[in-house]
């Protein structure tokens, strides 16, 4: 009975916060991965991650109580605000770009190293300039 | 492995941090002022139902033409930074099978019309000139999948490319002699509200914005897809 009572005063909150804790846990995920992870690869897919919850962060607020999509039409009166719309349009298009930019040194990397793990490239550095 | 947790430990902190900071977040119960500006002045001023198309086309045009100038820049970068690792050998890669070149091309008219009619609605519907770019490309991307080995004609995409952007340009420049200022869409007629061939010059910017986005994806693509497999 408790638990039940327990719920129905969480399941409130849970929902109003829900696109709080899915930023949350993209953007932890996202920076884990990213400082986890050696595959440079991996690594550019973790930034992904984070990006995306950098994107929800803006967008959710930008929702009006019963507004609508930021289109105009007769027969709706309010509307969501469209300018975080604008700003994250901006900044995925943005993030498309870096990404392909990663992808294109990881690239690179591979054919200078044969190697896109982190620590095998720092190994060949130093290697080298040992040898030097 | 103590790395690891470290960095388990510094995100989780974060994370908890950042909860912390989103906890005494409630919705707006109406817009703020320059959003309610937009939603009140677009339809009478520019004519677009769209308001996200209305503000990058034409409220702050110039900083889409700044962030197609970013796209062209990676394009151009990503282009430049592959061109030294294609090898002369043409190296021999695995054909896509029966179903995919089939689907391919079945789809792939299909995906390029979805794109164009998604960016020539910009205006009036959910979507634009970026994300029917993203489509256009993801057509050209089919393509590159069912058949590897088909030369790519670069210069054809830096022909629509730097087409789509001269006239992008030409057409903020109208603006400028026939309008209000720069990128103004008022140079042609508004139109009546919610047709295909309204709200000015933003449907014509929007399509030429469209088929640059494309044309630069679809180069990014091909010079990804055109580096050898060691």
């Amino acid at each position: 009975m408790s638990a039940a009572v327990a719920s129905s005063s969480l399941l409130p909150e849970l929902i109003q916060h829900f696109s709080h804790i899915i930023t949350v846990f993209l953007m932890v995920s996202g920076l884990y991965i990213v400082i986890a992870r050696g595959n440079l690869i991996k690594k550019l897919v973790g930034l992904s991650v984070f990006q995306t919850s950098v994107y929800l962060l803006y967008i959710a607020p930008g929702k009006i109580i019963g507004g609508t999509a930021p289109i105009l039409a007769s027969q709706y009166g309010v509307y969501s605000n469209p300018l975080p719309h604008v700003l994250i349009l901006t900044a995925i298009v943005v993030g498309v770009a870096t990404l392909a930019l990663g992808l294109t040194l990881a690239v690179r990397l591979r054919e200078a190293y044969g190697t896109i793990e982190e620590d095998e490239i720092l190994a060949l550095d130093q290697q080298a300039e040992l040898e030097e | 492995m103590i790395k690891r947790a470290l960095a388990l430990l510094l995100v989780l902190a974060l994370g908890g941090l950042f909860a912390s900071l989103m906890s005494a977040y409630a919705p707006d119960p109406e817009l703020n002022p320059t959003a309610r500006y937009y939603a009140e002045h677009t339809a009478q001023d520019l004519g677009a139902a769209n308001l996200v198309t209305a503000i990058i086309v034409t409220y702050r045009g110039l900083d889409t033409l700044g962030e197609v100038t970013v796209l062209f820049l990676t394009a151009a970068i990503v282009g430049l930074v592959l061109a030294q690792s294609r090898r002369r050998i043409p190296h021999q890669p695995v054909p896509g099978g029966e179903l995919l070149a089939t689907g391919t091309r079945l789809l792939t008219p299909l995906i390029l019309l979805l794109g164009v009619y998604v960016f020539v609605n910009g205006h009036l519907t959910p979507g634009g000139g970026f994300q029917g770019g993203a489509i256009l490309a993801s057509g050209v991307l089919l393509v590159l999948l069912a058949d590897p080995v088909k030369p790519f004609s670069h210069g054809l995409i830096s022909v629509i490319e730097s087409l789509a952007g001269t006239l992008y340009v030409l057409i903020g420049l109208a603006g400028l002699a026939l309008a209000g200022g720069f990128l103004d869409n008022r140079i042609l007629p508004l139109g009546e509200f919610g047709q295909l061939f309204s709200a000015g010059a933003i449907p014509v910017i929007y399509s030429l914005i469209g088929l640059k986005v494309g044309a630069e994806f679809a180069s990014m693509l091909a010079s990804l897809s055109e580096t050898e497999d060691l």
